[in-house]
């Protein structure tokens, strides 16, 4: 059994991050240009990170799949990031944030690491607004803000519609600096295959050059990992086509410890699915929540008629309608948690109300709040949104409601990592939406942004300085080591196989098998039966795709093909481990609803004394993974029954 | 609906390239731009043949990795739309669609309808931020920022990088794109410590790249597929000859002491 000991400093609360700081071991200007750093990923954290480590004076190497650094996901955030400034005077301050963030996270995150999480979110924007990130402002000039997914006071700052765009781009050209003064080292278009395990520690990672196929060693003394999340095991997502967990996956093999990985995030407001050919989600910010309206039909005639196109919308009578957020939780009405709305569309759809051509909508409607504040005020907070949607479905939200549906948008889990943001392999870290450590079992609205980048502006360079103090000694590692000749041909046999097996299939046909299962079975509601189906259902899949995969091109060339090959692979494997750890989490919380485990009018039923632990899995080899627990210890906020109502 | 599709098929950077024409059919008019190409892929993987590469990722109009001339127009016939964004009830079933990767010698073509377009990276990376670390900032709200010059700071901001400017001008000139982000920082009292040298090395680098000159064809507004418009280039004109002029200033400054 691995001891799990996050590490958190042993003062009280408040305290800790001050502490910490205060006890931290520092490495000298001389000796941090002599130390390299990898860090994988160049979203908000790992962007953030490579320019704040090369700011320092550290050797920092930065990669991305992407073409340049500032496309990598985190650009289609749209809603906006909290802050604990209390702007608007309206009782916010840290204990608050941090409050909601564990209650929102259903009492699954480690109270130290998201307790520090808010006591820096007022310096991000703070920062970001010193880069030039054009935020929201008010007539007098200063910043605006609004409320946001669950929360009741106003703590969000936002560019419109696209505030992760305007973040991103300012950690970018951060990074573009560090670029131009010579301290971080970009490589772009390249995929992370391994990580290099030497001595115990991460030494390196193994790249594909995608454009040449070249496969490349980079050492370095430590190793960041910032390379997001692993929606896309679901084929459908919210996430970028090329998001992948394959730099996870392998440090998870080379012995990284995979913390909740059933915790996903079904976001509820989601433009609905429209045929097989699809490819992608695209999500509605949650911020349309703020004005729109959710509601079905109160009669499932009426349904049957809409979906049918036999009536339109506006057509059913305002007292034939069922606004069930408002009707189920009039406390919160709706701008409940995403969780909790996802399941209560689902709940109506199931239950046979929902609209659309598949009956897996719902609707969300601006027409009071056109009555209320006119077409103009609406325009100016979501012309964005609405304009992308009628691209998309061809229907003029401001004329009728628009359609909805919850899709996969983020993922809580990840690898485990203690208060230093390391994981259990010395040397390697995880930051942002990579590791698990902050939003527990549910994510509230623009909580992402927020620790992608206290991650790397803010955490990171403290405690990495800690681990990399005790390198100093360390020569620059080399590339011709015994174990990365090992990892290069581990890759280059992995590669030629699956290039080799000359089967029928593409790789897509296997990912949309792939997210057929995990959406049945290991979506928004989860049963015993369905996972264990599941398990026989990935491990057929598995040898299906090792057997009847069909790659065209070859290895030494741009080959998409190939790529998308890789990442899928990995992940049909993490979906069995999904799947094992919705199966021994035997309790509802946040996004994981067990419908065995349920209060008698449908609400999650999360059991504290059985399962307030962090599941971290060990990878075993050929055998099944091994589970170890982190306890959690809540001594700031007392667990309790989450309640909208 | 069913279309031909004649779409630029190159194997490498020096491969010399040609148009090859593809059928497909049973599309859904509500199906994107690219599921219409993944589907033609899907066809060209079952006979064994090499698929069409194409740069894409979110598929949401925000990353930028898009990009393409459909029909000889960047981003294809809609207005402020970017490829991925682009769905098959804009065209005409039946219709032939001509399928081409940006042409800008500062854009070499990778394979297929990809090019390499890190010039602009290059470009940002020659003073397109603030120089400030990530500590010791003062409070946000201590430097109020009229509500006008963040908005307009925000229009600037919104490029994506996509390179439909230079596609679309005759010159291949990427004076929108230095423009908006020149724009977006000088608007900005964050930015104007800098502007001068910033303006003057962003210039400098684009012209050393290999764009051409801008002509005033606003074809680059016209194709823009976030609409950022060209008052951005006068904006960057007038603080480039100011920085010139002041650049000036200060070495007769610096001689006289």
């Amino acid at each position: 059994m691995i001891n799990l000991n996050a590490g958190s400093p042993r003062v009280p609360l408040a305290e800790q991050w001050s502490s910490y700081k205060a006890g931290c071991k520092l490495v000298n200007p001389n000796n941090k240009r002599k130390l390299d750093i990898i860090v994988v990923g160049t979203g908000l954290a790992g962007a953030s990170a490579a320019a704040t480590l090369g700011q320092l004076g550290y050797n920092v190497k930065s990669f991305c799949y992407q073409d340049t650094p500032r496309r990598a996901h985190s650009i289609a955030a749209q809603g906006g990031i909290n802050a604990a400034k209390n702007y608007q005077n309206d009782g916010d301050n840290i204990f608050r944030l941090f409050y909601d963030t564990i209650k929102g996270g259903d009492y699954r995150a480690r109270e130290s690491n998201v307790y520090r999480l808010a006591s820096i979110s007022p310096d991000i924007i703070d920062l970001c607004v010193a880069q030039g990130v054009p935020f929201a402002r008010e007539y007098g000039g200063l910043l605006a803000n609004r409320s946001f997914g669950g929360t009741q006071v106003s703590r969000t700052f936002y560019a419109r519609g696209q505030t992760g765009q305007q973040l991103l781009i300012g950690a970018y050209s951060a990074l573009s600096r560090q670029i131009a003064e010579g301290t971080v080292r970009l490589y772009n278009r390249r995929d992370v295959l391994d990580i290099v395990v030497i001595d115990g520690k991460a030494r390196g990672i193994i790249a594909r050059n995608l454009v040449t196929g070249e496969i490349e060693r980079h050492s370095a003394h430590a190793v960041v990992l910032a390379s997001g999340g692993y929606g896309n095991v679901f084929y459908l997502s919210t996430n970028a086509m090329g998001s992948n967990v394959t730099p996870a996956w392998s440090a998870y093999k080379k012995g990284a410890l995979f913390a909740n990985p059933c915790f996903t995030q079904i976001h509820p407001t989601c433009i609905p699915v429209h045929g097989e050919f699809q490819s992608k989600l695209t999500l509605m910010s949650e911020s349309l929540r703020n004005d729109g309206r959710i509601w079905v039909p109160a009669e499932k005639a009426d349904a049957e008629k809409l979906r049918k196109r036999e009536i339109t919308p506006e057509q059913v009578h305002e007292s034939k309608r069922d606004y069930y957020l408002e009707r189920r939780y009039p406390a919160f009405g709706n701008l409940v948690p995403r969780d909790v709305a996802s399941r209560a569309a689902k709940e109506r759809c199931d239950a046979g109300y929902g609209v659309g051509s598949t009956g897996l909508a719902v609707y969300l409607d601006f027409g009071d709040a056109i009555k209320r504040l006119g077409v103009e005020a609406i325009s100016a907070r979501y012309g964005n949104l609405f304009q992308m949607y009628e691209q998309i479905t061809a229907d003029n939200p401001y004329k009728t409601p628009m359609m909805i549906y919850p899709a996969v948008h983020y993922t809580m889990g990840g690898l485990w990592v203690d208060y230093e943001l390391m994981t259990n392999v010395p040397g390697l870290f995880a930051i942002g939406e990579c590791n698990f450590s902050d939003h527990g079992a549910n994510r509230l609205g623009a909580s992402a942004l927020m620790q992608g980048l206290a991650d790397g502006y803010f955490v990171l360079p403290y405690t990495i300085s800690g681990y990399l103090s005790n390198e100093i000694h360390t020569p620059q590692i080399q590339t011709t080591l015994p174990e990365f000749h090992t990892a290069v041909r581990e890759v280059g046999d992995r590669l030629a196989k699956l290039k080799n097996t000359g089967g029928k299939q593409s790789v897509d046909h296997f990912h949309k098998q792939l997210g057929k299962i995990m959406w049945e079975y290991c979506g928004m509601s989860r049963n015993e039966a369905g996972l264990q189906t599941a398990i026989g259902l990935i491990s057929d899949l598995k040898e299906e795709f090792a057997s009847d995969v069909r790659i065209p091109g070859g290895l030494k060339e741009y080959n998409p093909e190939l790529e998308k090959a890789w990442r899928v692979q990995d992940f049909i494997e993490l979906g069995d481990l999904m799947v094992r750890d919705a199966l021994q989490r035997k309790e509802s919380c946040g996004g994981h609803f067990r419908e065995e485990y349920q209060t008698s009018d449908g609400e999650a039923l999360r059991n504290d004394d059985g399962f307030s632990f962090v599941g971290a899995w060990e990878y075993k080899g050929g055998s099944a993974p091994e589970l170890h627990k982190e306890e959690l210890r809540f001594e700031a906020v007392k667990p309790s029954q989450r309640s909208y109502k | 609906m069913i279309f031909t599709l004649k779409i630029w098929r190159q194997k490498n950077a020096s491969d010399n390239g040609g148009l090859v024409t593809y059928k497909v059919d049973d599309i859904s008019p509500d199906s994107s731009f690219f599921e219409m190409l993944d589907s033609l892929n899907q066809q060209l993987i079952a006979r064994g043949e090499d698929p069409v590469a194409f740069d894409h990722d979110c598929r949401e109009g925000i990353c930028g990795t898009c990009s393409l001339y459909i029909n000889g127009r960047p981003h294809g016939p809609l207005k402020g739309t970017t490829t991925c964004q682009l769905h098959m009830r804009s065209f005409r079933n039946g219709e032939t669609i001509f399928v081409e990767p940006w042409r800008c010698g500062a854009f070499p073509v990778v394979k297929d309808l990809i090019v390499d377009r890190s010039a602009f990276d290059r470009i940002i990376q020659a003073g397109g931020y603030v120089s400030v670390n990530s500590g010791g900032i003062p409070d946000a709200n201590t430097l109020p920022v009229p509500k006008p010059a963040a908005d307009a700071a925000f229009d600037a901001a919104a490029c994506i990088g996509c390179g439909a400017c230079v596609a679309s001008c005759p010159n291949a000139s990427a004076m929108l794109f230095v423009a908006a982000k020149v724009s977006h920082l000088a608007l900005l009292p964050q930015g104007r410590v800098e502007a001068e040298r910033r303006v003057q090395n962003m210039v400098a680098t684009m012209d050393s790249l290999g764009f051409g000159g801008c002509s005033n064809t606003y074809a680059c507004e016209a194709e823009c597929p976030k609409e950022i418009t060209i008052a951005n280039i006068a904006r960057m004109n007038r603080e480039f000859l100011a920085a010139k002029l002041f650049a000036e200033k200060e070495k007769q400054v610096s001689f006289s002491l």
